[in-house]
């Protein structure tokens, strides 16, 4: 890739990024309290970090093509999501969560362990 | 808020989002550097994109080759709850003079956290020394990454995990904030189908449009049933 293309990318990546921060101040800032807008507030950002969930756990795909799985790093990273749940609920400490569900799924992953 | 050690007590403030940042930065950083990516750009994307969960998608989507208008689509959809974000912030955000762009700029779930549960008004300049730190653990932990990443110093197979598990937290902490399951209902829905019937590129896309669409749909028979 070239220098340009590389700076390209990254200032669209910058523009779009802060676009989405700074509209609510310079174009809803008089319909704040529009009920629409306090409707997708409060359940559009729920909403998307489950897709993102979803879409992150994508390679899990049981009984896909008739197999068990599809991926090899299928099992591992379900797995892995459950640690980050279960710890979460039990300690509620988002670092600690991270870190240890990530520490698991690597060593998973590394070790070439899957059911 | 003590007036005499601002920046002490700022620090202090930003003490649980350095913890976060510096490993989440440094995870950016090594996956960065893995797809390829200088050693410059890592750190100057951390700058002047600043957005965990953003520069992730950047990274993979360089790796994959995407083009410039595939690279904006995702990056506004990904950034979409940033919106809602600024609107509840824009009666404590007014006043902040030539702070106030800065503080837009560097509005991250992980500050918006911070600033919205400072006690009475918001004391601008405090606020802006907190974003402020916040980004500097933030680009340390790149810098930290993109230095582990060049030299190759372990294998660091399996660390994008940190994002998935990221986005786990996240969503655990909304269902315990919310307590409602319609927008969960609604992403297991849109997600789910968006596997089944829409190719990986369009997936993200997919899903998170249609759940708007649902959420539109949701409001305005609300309103009719009101009426």
């Amino acid at each position: 890739m070239s220098l340009t293309a590389l700076l390209a990318f990254i200032a669209v990546c910058a523009l779009a990024t802060f676009a989405t921060r700074l509209l609510p101040f310079v174009a809803l800032a008089r319909q704040a309290d529009h009920p629409l807008i306090l409707h997708l507030g409060r359940y559009l950002p729920p909403a998307v970090m489950l897709i993102l969930v979803i879409y992150a756990l994508r390679d899990f795909r049981p009984l896909i093509d008739g197999r068990l799985n599809a991926a090899a790093n299928g099992w591992p990273m379900l797995l892995a999501a459950l640690v980050v749940v279960i710890l979460h609920l039990w300690r509620r400490n988002a670092l600690l969560s991270i870190v240890i569900g990530t520490a698991s799924y690597m060593a998973m992953v590394q070790l070439g362990w899957s059911p | 808020m003590p007036q005499d050690r601002p920046w002490k007590s700022a620090f202090s403030t930003t003490l649980p989002v350095m913890f976060g940042y510096l490993p989440l930065g440094a995870a950016y950083g090594i996956l960065a550097i893995d797809v390829g990516v200088p050693v410059w750009s890592v750190l100057l994307m951390s700058l002047v994109i600043y957005a965990g969960a953003g520069q992730f998608l950047a990274v993979a989507l360089l790796g994959a080759g995407a083009s410039l208008l595939e690279l904006a689509v995702a990056t506004l959809m990904l950034n979409s709850r940033h919106l809602f974000y600024g609107l509840s912030l824009l009666q404590p955000f007014s006043g902040a003079g030539w702070r106030k762009p800065y503080l837009i700029f560097a509005l991250t779930d992980e500050t918006y956290s911070l600033l919205t549960s400072q006690a009475g008004a918001l004391d601008h300049a405090q606020a802006f020394r907190i974003s402020l730190l916040n980004q500097l653990w933030w680009v340390l932990g790149s810098a930290l990454g993109a230095a582990i990443g060049a030299g190759l110093a372990f294998d660091s197979r399996g660390i994008e995990f940190a994002l998935t598990a990221l986005f786990i937290v996240l969503t655990l902490e909304q269902a315990r904030r919310l307590r409602r399951g319609l927008p969960f209902v609604i992403a297991l829905f849109c997600g789910l189908a968006a596997l089944f019937v829409l190719p990986e590129r369009h997936l993200l896309l997919g899903a998170i449009g249609a759940a708007t669409l649902l959420l539109l749909g949701h409001y305005r028979y609300h309103r009719e049933a009101d009426a």
